[in-house]
Parts: structure tokens; sequence; C-alpha cells
């Protein structure tokens, strides 16, 4: 089948996902894309369950969807999780009704294996090479770390997958960016993809699905190939992904004990065709190298308004003129003095949690680092693992005893305050380090100030109650 | 199911703040229900309100002159970050027919378009001369010709612009996509079928991985 993107022999990753899943060519522009994988949460799919029960449609391939309760569920350590928010329980409540009707599965509220929705999905071998996976949430890109196809959609368009398995998707172009070179001690992959959309900006891959290729990608574990291309929607991307290596391949045959036999085979003999091929063209590309980057920190209320942990705020002088404005309304708000180095800044909470940095190497960093040392004095830190299975593994590693020796709240899985939907929200005025992915104006609450940076990064903040650079306490 | 959409037209009021963001546009607090009501209170809140629930006088909407809006003039990335589609209902809920901005965010585009929330990208040049003109007291309608493409403003030299065939069809014929897409039935069971024949470890793959998780009693952990 061929998209009329496809124009020439050698075709990207990302052309060949989207051929492999063409139903139908709707015009130039639109495919009907066939969906492998639907994730659904509480929020953003109730009015797409009301406008199939309007229409009297039943969801088409309930086997190919699944349901997690994620955004509103509080963390509190306690047995059995209840939500106090009436509004919040009946979004829950619902969402279990709606699973009921339409024969979808469903980690409901007090499910052990419950948890943020991209952390869930692949821990349980729900994502494969080759797949298109879609969710109502934007940080869906996350799957392209296996060579699926992930992107983010609106409730309208759940009610479309729900329906119909299908999209009616609109073709990206496509960018290759390439990063070569190993990433010093102390750095991971969220400093990576914080420096690139840094250099890039918050629309560098708007229109784009981005394929990351390089030494030091193929270096990466595959929870850290997480963290890229759960980024890079911050960059405006509409998609990441990673061709499929062994590193990939291993993690999948893990996960997924259905895969064996002759079908194991077949699989890998398929997933081997899963990489861009030679002298496939891309619309554009970029380069970094891995060498010499630093501990990244966001100063800013945009993710690319960041800068590494030696350097300084920009002045509103220093930036250029399209950025001069957006420039002093962060400054604004997040109450810093352009010029002054962003070490050394006094903050007031932690968060290491979500889907982006919440999975169980992350903890590990997180906790080498909190290991042996104090939550520093006036700083209220807290842990929310992805998942019940991240927990669980943790628990077993003693990574929740070094945390809470330490003075960390060690709670149960979820969002949390990466959105603050639930009721972990920062008071206006809170500098809080945070492993989350947007450092919106009023995202972890109004008035809060949040930076982002790694997981060791958080840890290093927690026990010095300022920003820090993690390596000077590794070292 | 929707309406159809030939012509915009009405004031514009212009918030002058690239890489608005879902967030802002509809806080956390508004995404609660299960259903499409209320979220007009919702929109921009913080740029509203203030902390105590009172409103932000200076604020460009709570300005008499632009109370009746049908046109919000955006910096560039508008509606970037988070999915929620709830940020699209609210603008209309709110009584915003049509965005103009220098360029727009991949989700909050296809929600928007969905919606019939028509988003018109111009170049920043001319979102600045329309911004101008609509911070001046005399200031003039604007008008957006959807069959023909183009921004309309006393003052001003015409602006073409572009959106697909697809799109500018579900303006002005009031497309049901699912209804459309639920007549290809036959063609995605096809499919379905040929992919599974191709890949048998995708069919029922939530299904069946949920059905493997060990069950722990439903205790939580």
């Amino acid at each position: 089948m061929k998209t009329p993107s496809n124009t020439s022999a050698a075709r990207t990753l990302y052309q060949k996902l989207v051929e492999s899943h063409t139903v139908r060519v709707l015009d130039e522009q639109n495919v009907l894309l066939f969906c492998d994988l639907h994730l659904m949460n509480e929020y953003t799919s109730p009015q797409a369950f009301a406008g199939l029960d309007a229409r009297q449609v039943k969801t088409l391939m309930p086997g190919q969807n699944v349901s997690v309760v994620s955004h509103i569920i509080p963390t509190h350590p306690v047995k059995i999780r209840v939500i106090d928010d009436q509004a919040s329980a009946l979004q829950a409540s619902n969402l279990a009704r709606n699973c009921a009707k339409h024969g979808i599965p469903l980690f409901d509220t007090n499910d052990a294996m419950q948890g943020i929705e991209h952390v869930v999905a692949p821990e349980h071998g729900m994502i494969r090479p080759g797949m298109v996976v879609i969710c109502g949430d934007s940080h869906t890109t996350t799957y392209g770390a296996l060579g699926a196809l992930g992107f983010g959609i609106g409730t309208s368009e759940v009610e479309h997958v729900l329906a119909t398995q299908t999209l009616v998707y609109r073709l990206a172009k496509n960018m290759r960016i390439r990063i070569d070179g190993q990433l010093p001690a102390g750095t991971t992959s969220k400093d990576l993809i914080l420096m690139i959309i840094g250099v890039i900006g918050a629309q560098g891959a708007r229109g784009y699905v981005v394929e990351f290729c390089g030494s030091a990608v193929q270096a990466l574990s595959v929870e850290a190939r997480f963290t890229l291309c759960n980024m890079a929607v911050e960059a405006g991307a509409r998609g990441a992904l990673i061709a499929p290596d062994q590193v990939a391949i291993d993690y999948v045959v893990e996960k997924c004990p259905d895969i064996k036999g002759q079908y194991l085979d077949q699989a890998l003999a398929q997933w081997q065709l899963l990489r861009s091929d030679e002298g496939a063209r891309f619309d554009a590309e970029h380069r970094f190298d891995a060498n010499h980057v630093e501990p990244h920190v966001t100063w800013g209320t945009s993710p690319d308004q960041v800068v590494s942990i030696s350097g300084r705020v920009p002045t509103v002088a220093q930036v250029g003129a399209e950025q001069k404005r957006s420039t002093e309304q962060a400054l604004a708000y997040t109450r810093l003095q352009g010029g002054h180095q962003i070490e050394g800044t006094p903050i007031q909470h932690v968060f290491i949690g979500s889907c982006t940095n919440a999975r169980i190497e992350d903890l590990r960093n997180a906790a080498k680092v909190v290991a042996g040392r104090k939550v520093a004095a006036g700083v209220r830190a807290m842990v929310v693992p992805g998942s019940g299975a991240v927990k669980q593994q943790a628990e077993r590693e003693g990574l929740d005893q070094v945390f809470i020796t330490a003075g960390f709240e060690w709670r149960k899985p979820g969002c949390s305050m990466c959105l603050a939907m639930n009721d972990d929200v920062l008071s206006a005025g809170t500098r809080c380090a945070s492993t989350t992915n947007r450092n919106f104006e009023g995202r972890q609450g109004r008035g809060a100030i949040t930076h982002l940076m790694s997981p060791a990064m958080a840890a290093a903040a927690a026990v010095t109650g300022k920003i820090t650079d993690v390596r000077k306490l590794e070292g | 199911m929707s309406n159809t959409i030939k012509a915009i037209q009405g004031k514009a009021a212009a918030i002058r703040i690239d890489n608005l963001d879902t967030d802002q546009i509809m806080p956390k607090q508004f995404l609660r229900r299960i259903d499409k009501s209320g979220l007009a209170e919702g929109l921009l809140y913080d740029l509203r309100f203030d902390t105590r629930g009172a409103i932000k006088p200076d604020f460009v909407l709570n300005r008499p002159q632009y109370a009746d809006s049908k046109l919000l003039l955006g910096g560039s990335n508008f509606g970037c970050g988070s999915s929620r589609e709830h940020a699209v209902w609210g603008l209309l809920d709110y009584g915003f027919k049509a965005i103009i901005a220098p360029s727009f965010a991949e989700i909050f585009y296809s929600n928007a378009m969905g919606n019939q929330l028509l988003l018109v990208a111009l170049p920043v040049e001319q979102v600045e001369q329309l911004m101008a003109l609509s911070e001046r007291a005399d200031a003039p309608e604007i008008s957006i010709d959807v069959e023909n493409l183009e921004v309309r403003c006393a003052g001003l030299p015409a602006m073409k612009f572009e959106i697909s065939r697809r799109h500018q069809e579900m303006f002005l014929k009031g497309v049901d996509v699912v209804g459309m897409s639920l007549s290809y039935m036959d063609e995605i069971q096809a499919f379905a079928q040929a992919h599974w024949q191709q890949q048998p470890w995708v069919r029922d793959v939530a299904a069946r991985m949920k059905r493997q998780i060990p069950v722990s009693g439903g205790q939580a952990n």
C-alpha cells in the first residue's frame, strides 16, 4: 500500500509504520490509520463514550483497548485508596462502568498494577515494535522507544477510535535527530532531551515525527529511551521513534511471553525491517554530540527555557527579538533574575514521578544520590512510583527504605503532581525540583514554580535544599 | 452532526503570549466532569481571575470592548502541551469561533478543527498588524471567508491562508467524521484480518496481556 508521502523507494521507519497501518488513503494528506492499541484514562474518555452512546455504537474491537485510572487518583500511602473528591470519584466510577459495558480491560483504582498509563502499558507487554499506539494523552510519543508509532489524540478522536479502531490521520513530515558520543557520568537521557528542546525550541519539531538515532541513543536502556521519546512532544513532535535494536527486542521478548516459537521467529524477522532505509529522505535533520552534555534544568515556563547546571538564567537583552516577550513573562513568573546562576536556587519541594521519570531505573538513580543523606530542612520531598509494578520492584530492592529514611514521602502510583489533577497541588510561590515534563505556568499549582530535571538532579536538590550539580555529590 | 460554516465575523481580542499551553487555556480543576458543561467558566482562568476569584479588570477578555469577541489573536505555538480537548470546548463555550496565530500545536489543531473552531495560521507580521488594529478604540471587525480562505479587515489588504481541503469541507459541509469512517467498516474489518494474519501477536493484545497478570486478590499494593 502506498501513501501519498512515499515518492521514492527508500522509506523512513515512520513511513513504513504508516503504510503498514493504512486502511484507506483518504486524500493527499490524510489516511485512515488502523490503531493496534488504544489506551484510555478517566478524564479524556468520558465524553467519547457518551458520544458512542448517542450514536448507539459499541466499541468495535474491545481487546485492542485498555484503560487506566491515572490522572485524578490520590497517591497517599493508604492501603485502600478512596477518591474523596466527588467529581473525580465519578470520573473513576464512570470509567469502570464504560469499560464494563464495552468489554474493555481496566486497571482500576485499587488494582495492584494500577499506575500511569505510559508506565503500565509497556511493562505488561502491551507495546510491541511496529504497532500504532494512541491515547488521549500527549505523552503517548513514549512508545517510539520500542519502534511503535505512538501519539496523543483528543477526545473526539477517542470516540472515533472506539467506534472504528482507526483514526483519520494527517501525515507528518520526517525529521532525524542523530546523537553520537557518550553521555558523561551524572547525565541521563533527561538531560539530553532537555538540551535538545532548548536548542530546537518548543516548536522545533512541530509537524514532524522525529527519529532518534546515533551511538548515544543506542547506548541508552529502554527506560532511558522512553524518557527521550516521551518529551519529544515538548518540542512539538507528533511522534518519536527509535529503530528497535537488540536492546529493545530483548526488553520486548522478556515482557511478551506470548510471542514464542514460530511467532517469535516471524516477529523477529518483521522487526528487523523496522528501520529507515539507506537513502530515505528526511525533511529536516539535526545532529548532537552527547560527549559534553551537562545536567540540565529549566528556568522558565516552557520546556525550551532551559540551561545547563553551570549556566546562567538569560537576560531579556540576551535573547533574540522573538523571545524577548516570553523571556520577560517567564522571568516574572519564576521570580528569577536574568544573569544569575541557576545552581544554588533554593527549592521548597521535590517531586520524583511522572510518565517521564518514574520507572525503576529513575528511582534507582535518585536513590543512589539520596542514600546516606537527609532531605534538607524546609524541603518536602516525595516519590510517586510510575506504577504498582515499579513500586513493588523498588520495595523488593529496598529503595523505599532509602527514600523514607532520608525523609521522603513514599507514595502510591499515579500522575500526581506532574499536572496536579489530584490533591497533590503546590501552593503559590513554592519552587519545585521536578522530574516531570512541563514547567508551564500553574501546571503544578497556581503560582507554583517548576524546574524540570533528571531524577538524580531532583534527588540532589532534595538533600541540599537548592538546585545542585549532582556530579558534585557523586564525585 | 455539525453545522455548516462559510464565514466568521466579529471583534477580535489579542493575547500576546507565545506557547500558550492548554494547561493555561483550561486549568486542571475544570477537567473533572464527565460532560462538556461549565467550561466557559474555566477558560484562561488564571489570566481572567485573581487568586481570590475576583475579575482581573486589565485582562483583555475582561475589558468591556472585548466582551463579545468572536476571534482570538494569539502567539506562536498556540495550544501546546496537554491533549485535553476541554481547551477547545471551553473556547467555543466562551463564544470564540476562530483563532488567528502564527502557529498552532499539533494535537490542539486536530481537536479544534474537528470541533469547527477555525484555526488560521498567518505570518507573525500579519498577526501583529491585526493585533495592533484590535487594540485601537475603534477596532474594526475581522472577517474570515472559509470558501476563499481569506482574512479581511478594514485598513489592511486581504490575507490569504491555507487549510487542508478536508478541513475546509468540514466547515463548509459539516461532515460527521465518525459517521463517515463507519461507512468504511468492511474495509476496516478486512484490513484487521490481514494485519492479524501477518502479526498475530498484536491481536487482542490489551485483553490478552491484562488477563495474564497474576491476580493478587484485588489487593492494592
